[in-house]
């Protein structure tokens, strides 16, 4: 059964590429537009894996990663985090909040199905 | 790709049209830090997204100005009018830009030349090479050539906290060439002090590849902060001492693969100092003893103990469930009832398997005993082992200590003649004491050899004539003959020594293997050796038991000592003449009341049931009213206030919760022996 990835940004371009990628690279992908709408998509479904952004509107990714781990189903599930150069003190914020791990924008295609593959095999 | 590039320009057209209009309202309200965030996020989106979908340009254009929003979303830069015109520019430009029109970098020059003199004005910020993504594989910085390192990896206790598997890590790690992982499960704490959710493993690699530090260090770059990493480069030579490297391929046999092992072994023990021939001699071993330590955790045995306990208890309370389920026509539960019934029996075997040690530990020392003994008394003899890691339990292996000792001194003292005396008879003058173990059915067999002189049935004989233990036209069977040295008081040395032979070796020896519900034997042949052998059941704690029933009372018989179950009608009463005789296949053997030895009150039924069963080479029979069946005892101490209850091991609790007591029986019959005895003698006094 291939294993679903959430993966939750307020931009429609990155989500439609990262679905798309992810999609080729063999995984389901479940997509949504900021961090409530993801918490309300994690329940729903069984999803074995977060790509997320960190700025968000409603529900920002460092505040989702926090509530995620505050739940038991949540608590080892591996989260990866979109980050910029230039948010170097929100990826150890994000790390702290207990993301596992990072990509930094822009990435490329193959650069995303190597971090899926590295954290979620 | 194309329909993602036409993604964004939607995309980037809708987020300009916004930040238009959050820049407009930000000019009227320049400390609404929402509005800020918002030109900050719109501005972020549209460089982020356009680098990865091939819009350099605009990311590059933007990167400039998200800079600056940055500041000002620290505050270290205020929103000015001017700011917002300057921005509202630059919006008008990356509008330009997605619709590719021929770049106008005249204007965007000027743009960011007025928002570098922004950025300028503030307090200067670390700034990180923008562009390149950093876990980007660079092709440039790989090494053709092949080089070997050595990887410790010990990651923090949370590590699972960030949903990190280690596993995945290491196996990112192997795909990187040749490799050998070993991991390390020394910081693992007992289980009170385990959380669960916590990693104590740490690994060590040895790892020869082409790609590189910088891709190993890649592997780990997510947890590189909350972990120990150390990357060693190693020589070559050290490498092939590890089995990994040019010298051995992956996919190297299997006899090769066993080599770094040992070989790693080796390495820690030189590193320790220790002598690396001796590792040479002992490889395998060393190998097993790695092998045990990677795949057993130390327990406290009180805690298995009490595992056992508890064991105990749920098989008493399926055996309830099971007599409860049997007499209800429910068929569901009865179908739950056998479920629960070899669940439980397989926990209970499992759960026994846990208690079982390799007899190995005790035989080793024996070695020391035997040594010094010969030593002691000028003889020459070697002590040689079989099945040593045959199992049994804990408890047993405790106890077996002390009549092992005993048997091994006899062999020496008494069996094993003094070298010359062994080559007047034209054996080695080198003796040999034997120890085996090894299972048959539900017992361990555990045997003594020696190649002596054997067993001196004539004086034998003597001695139990001197000492009016037998009658001296007695006719004895040779086993009957052997038996005689385990009663009491019975020794042949002519002389007393300080090892063995003052009488109270092998009665003392029986003594301890019965009361473990075993048995002993004796096998000697003159000039070629004695052999012992004792029979020991696998476990204490749960034996096989026949239920017995008399008038309202409950007794368990270890079924292991029972011969056969027969009738005992009042005709076969009438026709023995009032003595507890029975005639059992043409054979005659007394039996004992239990009703009468426990003194049970009520009428017998009048069939009554005669179990008989061996005891110091004679068959004896035990009268109950019924034989119920076979019973899983779980066996229970009676506790000190039942010490002096001699006749009874133990206590179990049944399915209906009643109390059944274990009948130790050659202690049955030994006190009925004596009680009929003093009647006897009070009897004639009278």
């Amino acid at each position: 059964m291939p294993k679903t990835i959430l993966t939750a940004d307020d931009s429609a371009s990155v989500r439609q590429m990262v679905s798309f990628t992810l999609r080729e690279a063999g995984y389901d992908v479940v997509e949504a537009v900021d961090g409530l709408d993801a918490l309300d998509k994690l329940n729903g479904s069984t999803v074995n894996m977060l790509i997320t952004d960190l700025n968000m509107p409603n529900l920002d990714g460092i505040e989702l990663i926090r509530q995620m781990r505050a739940q038991p189903q949540f608590k080892f599930m591996p989260i990866i985090m979109l980050t910029t150069e230039s948010q170097d003190s929100k990826k150890q914020e994000g790390r702290a909040a207990g993301a596992t791990g990072w990509i930094v924008k822009p990435f490329k295609p193959e650069q995303l199905v190597a971090v899926a593959k590295k954290v979620l095999g | 790709m194309d329909q993602h590039r036409e993604a964004y320009r939607e995309e980037a057209r809708e987020i300009l049209s916004e930040l238009e209009t959050a820049l407009l309202k930000l000019e009227e309200t320049p400390d609404d830090r929402e509005l800020i965030a918002r030109v900050f996020r719109a501005m972020h989106t549209i460089k982020g997204s356009g680098a990865m979908f091939g819009f350099d340009a605009i990311a590059a254009f933007t990167h400039e100005i998200e800079t600056v929003y940055d500041r000002v979303r620290e505050g270290k830069i205020p929103v000015t009018p001017d700011l917002v015109s300057l921005t509202l520019l630059a919006c008008d430009q990356i509008g330009k830009m997605l619709g590719e029109e021929p770049a106008d970098t005249a204007a965007q020059g000027k743009i960011l030349a007025a928002f570098r003199e922004k950025l300028a004005g503030a307090p200067p910020a670390v700034k990180t090479a923008a562009g390149q993504s950093e876990i980007a594989p660079s092709p440039e910085s790989r090494e053709a050539s092949l080089v070997s390192y050595r990887i410790q990896f010990r990651p923090g206790k949370d590590l699972f906290a960030t949903g990190t598997n280690p596993i995945l890590l290491l196996d990112e790690l192997r795909a990187l060439g040749p490799h050998r992982v070993t991991a390390r499960t020394d910081l693992i704490p007992l289980l009170p002090e385990l959380e669960p959710e916590a990693c104590y493993l740490y690994w060590d690699v040895i790892l020869a590849t082409t790609k590189g530090g910088d891709a190993i260090q890649d592997v780990f770059i997510f947890v590189a902060d909350a972990c120990e990493l150390k990357i060693d480069v190693i020589s070559d030579a050290e490498a092939a001492l590890e089995g990994v490297g040019d010298a051995k391929p992956p996919g190297a046999s299997p006899a090769e693969r066993g080599g770094p092992r040992e070989a790693l072994l080796s390495q820690e023990l030189s590193e320790s100092g220790a002598d690396l021939a001796l590792t040479e001699r002992q490889p395998t071993l060393g190998a097993r003893q790695e092998k045990a330590a990677a795949s057993s955790i130390r327990v406290a045995a009180d805690k298995l103990d009490v595992l056992v306990n508890l064991v105990g208890e749920l098989v008493t309370v399926q055996a309830r469930l099971s007599q409860k389920a049997s007499a209800g026509a429910d068929a569901d539960l009865v179908s739950i009832a056998e479920v629960v019934e070899r669940l439980t029996a397989e926990l209970r075997d499992n759960t026994m398997d846990i208690r079982m040690l390799p007899i190995g530990s005790l035989f080793s020392k024996f070695s020391r005993l035997v040594r010094d003994l010969s030593g002691q008394l000028g003889k020459e003899v070697v002590m040689t082992t079989e099945g040593a890691d045959t199992e049994l339990d804990k408890t047993i292996i405790e106890r077996l200590n002390d009549p092992l000792v005993h048997l091994i001194r006899n062999s020496i003292d008494h069996g094993i003649e003094p070298p010359q005396a062994r080559t007047a008879k034209g054996k080695q003058s080198q003796g040999t004491v034997h120890l085996s173990a090894f299972h048959s059915g539900a017992s361990v067999l555990i045997q003594v050899r020696d190649d002596g002189a054997g067993l001196d049935k004539e004086r034998i004989r003597e001695k139990a004539v001197e000492k009016r233990l037998i009658a001296d036209h007695a006719v004895l069977s040779d086993k009957e003959i052997f038996s005689l040295i385990f009663l009491p008081g019975f020794s042949t040395s002519r002389t007393v020594s300080n090892v063995s032979g003052r009488g109270v070796g092998m009665d003392v020896v029986k003594r301890g293997i019965t009361a473990m519900q075993g048995s002993i034997e004796i096998a000697s042949a003159k000039d070629e050796g004695t052999t012992i052998t004792l029979k020991l059941p696998l476990t204490l704690a749960i034996i096989d038991g026949l239920l017995v029933r008399v008038g309202d009372a409950c007794f368990i018989l270890p079924l292991s000592s029972i011969d056969e179950c027969v009738e005992l009608t009042r005709q076969d009463v009438a026709n023995s003449h009032g003595k507890n005789l029975a005639m059992i296949r043409g054979e005659i053997v007394p039996y004992l009341r239990l009703r009468q030895r426990f003194g049970i009150e009520g009428e017998p039924p009048p069939i009554e049931q005669i179990v008989t069963f061996q005891t110091d080479g004679q068959r004896v029979g035990l009268v109950v009213d019924q034989v119920v069946g076979e019973h899983q005892t779980v066996i229970k101490s009676l506790g000190r206030f039942y010490g002096g209850v001699d006749e009874v091991s133990g206590a179990t609790i049944l399915g209906d919760g009643n109390v059944a007591l274990i009948l130790d029986l050659p202690k049955l019959v030994q006190k009925a022996e004596t009680a009929e005895t003093t009647m006897h003698t009070h009897r004639r006094a009278h």
